[in-house]
């Protein structure tokens, strides 16, 4: 009985979001603001990816809350899950051989691909979450692969916080220099060029590093506890 | 073209609904993942290839780890 109850809500709830998505006409010229973003949005910012124009430049101080929100759910995920006694250390099983040697062979290439996808986020698709992700998906490959090694608390909490502190010192600095705050006061360069639009690339290396060691920690805090 | 996108589709619903029905959670939790990868190819051919990327690495292999470490604390079958 519950169970066609549910079922019958789900389709009374598709079928309302399918009628509201129906008016939605596909792939017809864009709003207003859409519009500027499209055709202005190289010009003014410098970057060529022009969702990473709206993520970093015209809505920046948004993603400085979603920063946040992902720092506080990683601060809440440790202090519930550390207990604070330090259990004895079970003894791992060592991973087969294949796995361990596909992971020592892959981590690095996982490393350097996450890299070039947040140092790239302005001319490329990507940027510091998807770069930072993605690196956080090679700490789960070692976490797999090669039990026993484990990445420095000390490393990871001092990379998360200086990728904090720099994104919030360069919106400061946009402040005392040109009255708003993540102002782009550095000279954009020429469009499509590795050093271009100002603060942008800056920005999204402070979020890959940031979110890459968060994700990792998230990773390790609930292995450590398992 | 249109084949290959509604096959995609199509495994999609079904890893969905195999992920709902199944009593094995670990196989619920790989269904879903798949779900997630599938999504992941579609936004690529939608042309959102930024979404691609964090849909593939945050759904496809962070959630479904974050998953299996929690089953493994727990029971694998649901009764």
């Amino acid at each position: 009985m519950r169970r066609i109850i549910s079922i019958l809500l789900l389709v009374i709830i598709a079928f309302g979001i399918s009628l509201s998505l129906a008016k939605i006409p596909f792939g017809v010229p864009k709003t207003k603001v859409g519009r500027h973003y499209i055709n202005e949005g190289v010009k003014e910012t410098g970057a060529t990816n022009i969702v990473t124009s709206v993520v970093v430049s015209y809505r920046g101080f948004d993603t400085l809350g979603e920063v946040t929100v992902l720092f506080i759910a990683a601060i809440g995920l440790g202090a519930v899950l550390t207990t604070g006694v330090k259990g004895e250390m079970r003894k791992v099983q060592p991973a087969s051989l294949v796995l361990y040697t596909g992971c020592r062979l892959l981590f690095p290439l996982i490393l350097v691909f996450g890299t070039y996808i947040f140092i790239h986020g302005h001319l490329t698709p990507g940027g510091g979450f998807q770069g930072g992700a993605i690196i956080a998906s090679g700490f789960l490959l070692i976490y797999l692969g090669c039990r026993e090694r484990r990445i420095s608390r000390v490393a990871s909490n001092l990379a998360e916080s200086l990728g904090g502190l720099t994104f919030v010192v360069i919106g400061l600095l946009g402040l005392a220099f040109g009255g708003y705050f993540l102002l782009n006061f550095l000279p954009k360069g020429t469009a499509n060029a590795l050093l271009s639009a100002g603060i942008i690339p800056i920005i999204y290396i402070a979020i890959g590093f940031k979110v890459g060691s968060e994700l990792a920690g998230i990773i390790d805090n609930l292995i450590e506890e398992s | 073209m249109i084949v290959f996108v509604s096959f995609l589709v199509v495994l999609m619903l079904v890893g969905a609904v195999a992920a709902s029905v199944f009593r094995d959670l670990i196989s619920a939790v790989i269904t879903a993942a798949l779900v997630s990868l599938i999504a992941s190819i579609l936004f690529y051919f939608l042309q959102a290839p930024d979404v691609a990327m964090a849909e593939a690495s945050i759904g496809a292999a962070l959630t479904a780890a974050i998953f299996i470490i929690a089953i493994r604390r727990t029971k694998r079958y649901e009764e």
